[in-house]
Order: structure tokens, then sequence, then C-alpha cells
């Protein structure tokens, strides 16, 4: 009886695949805050601020890099994403179907699915540090790739299954639990860095600057770490999420808003998660490398655990949670979109098992400033492309969604784009050394310019379908 | 219990989320008893938040 209501529950999510959303299921600007407040308070937020203290970053580079970078990140959101979300109200998938053709999307949406399961398995992987702790597990190293004992596995898988049934039972689900855990989360992070403070000399708030200067961000990288300035934080902030503003992924999600101007709700996940958080993670990390003898090992939970207690080690496992749900809901709606007839909930679930096994791999959180810049530089040409249609082709004389009024299944346009995009950052890094945080602004003119110029010569007259 | 009293008992749990650690900050409370209050205050939050909500807000 239980089974076969939860059966049910599951068959009713509607999602709007292939339709846009109606009125009627709108959602209020305080769902995106809650969404966006708790999506970016998350559990790789404990790793990012640890490796800008871990790159040698000074204390007004952070302060003033992540206050620019964050803004450029909300400005993404409001005025390149939001405005197309609020027109078509439709999914990027399906959107993407329209321009690129069935086969093009069908490749992208595999590559995207991997990207997002690859990214809530590292999420998943920090709650796992949390989780072991009352079973005294041996915690990842800077140096692991691989999963170290079977206990780590073990939960890894606990903390995977439950992800993944949250995500199962859809956005309305993911986006209460997000709502009810976010206000927490971010007072447990502000609390467990001011406990902190007097621990690495701050006693009253004009010591704070001296201190952070002097023991926390030094400027004086790690052995083995690569120098980062102004320049770095600044960009590594606006791209951190690039794949999801400029590169219009959460199309899916802000289809949902009322207004266009909903965008600006992403200040709640930039100035709260991206500033704050990262900021008290880098003041916990600080005092870890303090207290360790400058340990190379890496797990945030014990990191949180020492500042904030139980409380600290649920927030870590509650964080990487939060981010993981509606990040696996993002692989799903990607892959059903390959095969629309499927289930959204059996989709999610399988997402949910390759999200588990790659989560049982440490390198993904060691690795993760690397992948993160990465992956939004591979999903980032789509976005350009998906401007340039909504607003410059029908302006130079050439149709926008040619896939579907051309009944085409591969458009060479969009496939040359984001290939010669692709080829133009790998030249850029390989022959000129640019590092890949700073690959997604030339890349984005590239695509943009490509797609134009390849849409207006291929592009041939073609004749309106009539019913 | 009614929403008002759900809602009261669920700031209640924020409250005792952020204060102690000023307190610590301060110098006027200890850290294991920071560390306690820190914990009722996520019981209280996540037992309360869920039910003062109920229905949509």
């Amino acid at each position: 009886m239980a089974q076969s209501k939860f059966q049910q529950q599951l068959d009713s999510v509607e999602e709007f695949e292939r339709t846009p959303v109606p009125e009627s299921h709108l959602k209020s600007a305080g769902s995106f805050l809650g969404m966006y407040a708790g999506e970016h308070t998350a559990g790789t937020e404990f790793v990012i601020g640890p490796l800008f203290v871990a790159h040698g970053v000074t204390a007004g580079d952070l302060v003033f890099g992540l206050l620019v970078g964050n803004l450029l990140a909300v400005l993404s959101w409001a005025f390149l994403t939001a405005p197309i979300a609020a027109k078509a109200r439709m999914t990027l998938y399906y959107m993407l179907e329209k321009i690129c053709g069935a086969k093009l999307t069908a490749v992208y949406n595999i590559v995207n699915a991997l990207m997002f399961c690859f990214l809530a398995g590292s999420m998943i992987a920090v709650s796992a540090t949390a989780v072991g702790i009352p079973f005294d597990l041996t915690m990842p190293t800077l140096n692991d790739w691989l999963p170290n004992s079977l206990g780590w596995i073990v939960a890894v898988v606990i903390i995977g299954a439950v992800t993944t049934v949250i995500a199962m039972l859809g956005y309305t689900q993911v986006a209460r639990f997000a709502g009810i855990a976010a206000p927490w989360m971010i007072l447990v992070f502000l609390a467990a860095a001011v406990s902190v403070l007097p621990e690495l000399g701050v006693t009253s708030i004009s010591d704070f600057w001296g201190v952070a200067n002097a023991k926390i961000w030094t400027g004086v990288p790690l052995e083995g770490q690569g120098k980062f300035t102004f320049w770095h934080v600044m960009f590594f902030a606006w791209f951190c999420n690039m794949a999801m503003h400029i590169g219009m992924a959460d199309l899916s999600i802000l289809r949902y808003a009322r207004k266009w101007q909903y965008g600006f709700t992403s200040a709640a996940g930039m100035y709260v998660g991206h500033y704050l958080a990262w900021i008290a993670s880098g003041i916990l990390y600080a005092l870890f490398l303090m207290e360790s003898n400058y340990s190379t090992e890496f797990a945030p939970g014990p990191v949180a655990f020492r500042a904030a207690g139980i409380a600290g080690a649920l927030c870590v496992i509650v964080a990487g949670w939060t981010t993981a749900n509606p990040t696996i809901y993002r692989a799903g709606l990607a892959i059903q979109s390959i095969r629309p007839q499927w289930k959204t909930w059996k989709v999610t679930m399988i997402v949910g098992i390759i999200t588990t096994l790659a989560a049982c791999f440490p390198a993904l959180v060691m690795k993760l400033l690397d992948f993160v810049a990465l992956y939004g530089l591979i999903l980032m040409p789509m976005g350009a492309i998906i401007l340039m249609d909504f607003y410059v082709l029908p302006k130079i004389g050439a149709r926008s969604n040619y896939a579907e009024i051309s009944g085409k299944s591969f458009n060479i346009a969009a496939a040359a784009a984001w290939l010669l995009t692709l080829a133009f950052s790998i030249f850029l890094n390989h022959w000129f050394g640019v590092e890949i945080f700073f690959l997604g602004l030339p890349g984005w003119f590239v695509a943009a310019g490509v797609y134009l110029a390849v849409s207006r010569l291929v592009q041939k007259p073609v004749q309106t379908k009539t019913a | 219990m009614p929403q008002f009293a759900l809602k009261i008992v669920s700031w209640l749990g924020l409250v005792l989320t952020l204060v102690p650690s000023l307190l610590v900050f301060a110098g006027s409370l200890d850290f294991p008893t920071y560390k306690m209050l820190m914990l009722v205050g996520t019981v209280l939050w996540f037992a309360a938040r869920p039910f003062s909500t109920a229905g949509g807000e």
C-alpha cells in the first residue's frame, strides 16, 4: 500500500519537459532565494574556501576579487539567463533540440549529464567526510585519487542513496528541503568561523584585518600550489557557475520564475555562499593548518566538527546534499530529453547511481577547482549559441530554431561553434599557457561569432510548415 | 502545536545556532557549551521548521 502510494507520487511528478511551464506552476521569488542560497552554500564551499588559502591569495585580493566576480555572476544570471527563461519557459534541453537538432543535443546532453554527475559526486564525497567522523574513518588526503577504505565506500553509498531518493521526488521537494536547510546552514558557516577567531588571535573586530593578512590569507601559497591573484579570484567567482548562467543550464530552473528580474535572486547564492561561506571555510582551514602542522589531509567534515561540533559535521552533510540534489535533478533532465518517454524519477535514479559510483573517488574533491573550471568551459558554448539564436540571428537575416523549422537533426553551425571554441581554448592553454580560469571569456566570443557566421553561410530558405 | 508556536521554536533554533559563537568570540562562553547549544538549535530548527511552514508560505 505504502509502496503503491510512493509509486503514484513518483508518477505524478510533472516537470513540463516539452511544454512551456503554465502560469499556475510559476514560483515566487522566495522559492528562488531559498534555492540559490541553499544550492550555493554547499559542500564545495568547504573545499573552495580552503583552496584559496592554499593558493596564497592575499586578504585584499580575496575580498575585492569575490566582490567583483560574484557581481558579474549575478549580472550574468539576471541579464543573460533569466530573460530568455521567462520568455521561453522551456528547459535548456528542449531549447537546444529546437536550435541544434536531436542528434547534436543528445551528444551535448550526455556530456552535460556526466559533468553534473561528477559535480554532484564531489559533493556527496564531501558529505562522506562528515559521516565518517564517528566511525573514525581514514580521511582522504590531497594526493588521494582512489577510495582508501571500505568504510569510505559505505559512507558514500548511504549518502548517495538518500540524495537520489529526494531528487527522484522532483523539483518541488528539492526546493522545499533546500529552503528549510538554507538559513541554518548559512548561520553554521558563520558561527563556526566566528567561534575560532580568538584562537587565531582575533579578539576584537579591529584585529581581524591584520590577522587575516598575517595568518589566514597570507599571500604565500602552500608547497606545490600555484600563486593566485585578484584576477584568479575574480574570474573563478564569475565562472565557477558558468555552465549555469552563461551556459544557460539554469533556463531549466528559472523557467518557473514569474518575472525575469528573479535572476537577481542568484545574489543570495553568490554573496552568502560564494562570499561569506568561502571566507568562513578559509578561516577554518587556516586554523586546521596551524594545528595540524600543515597536514595534507583534506577532509571538510573533521574541520567543521572541530569548529562547531556535531552541528558543524551535520552542516557539511546537509550542504553537500542540498547542492547534489538539484545537480542530480538537472542531470536527470538532460538524459530524459534524449528519451522523453522515460519517467523522470527512473532517469533520476539511474543518474543517482552513476553519481554515487563517481563519488567513491576522492580525486573529484582534490581536483575540484580544475574540474569546476573545465565543466563550465565545456558547456558554455551552447549558452552563447542560445543567446545568439534568441536575439541576434533574426536580425542578420537568419532563422532562430533552425533545426526545428528545417527538420534537421544536426545543426552544423552549432556543432562548429562548440568544437571550434573548445579547440581555441585548448590552443590558448597549450601554446600560450593561459590558465583554465581565464579561457571562458575569449571562448564565449568565439562561440558567438562562429555560430552567427556559419549560420549565415549554411542556412537555406525554409518553407514554413503548414498544418 | 499551533503554527505560531512552531515558528517561535524554529526561530529560537536559529538564535541558538548563531548567538553562542558570538559569546565565544566575546569570551563569555566556553567552547563545549557553545557546541552543545548549537546542536540544540539545530534540533529545534529541523524539528519545528517543516511544520511551521506546512501548507506553504
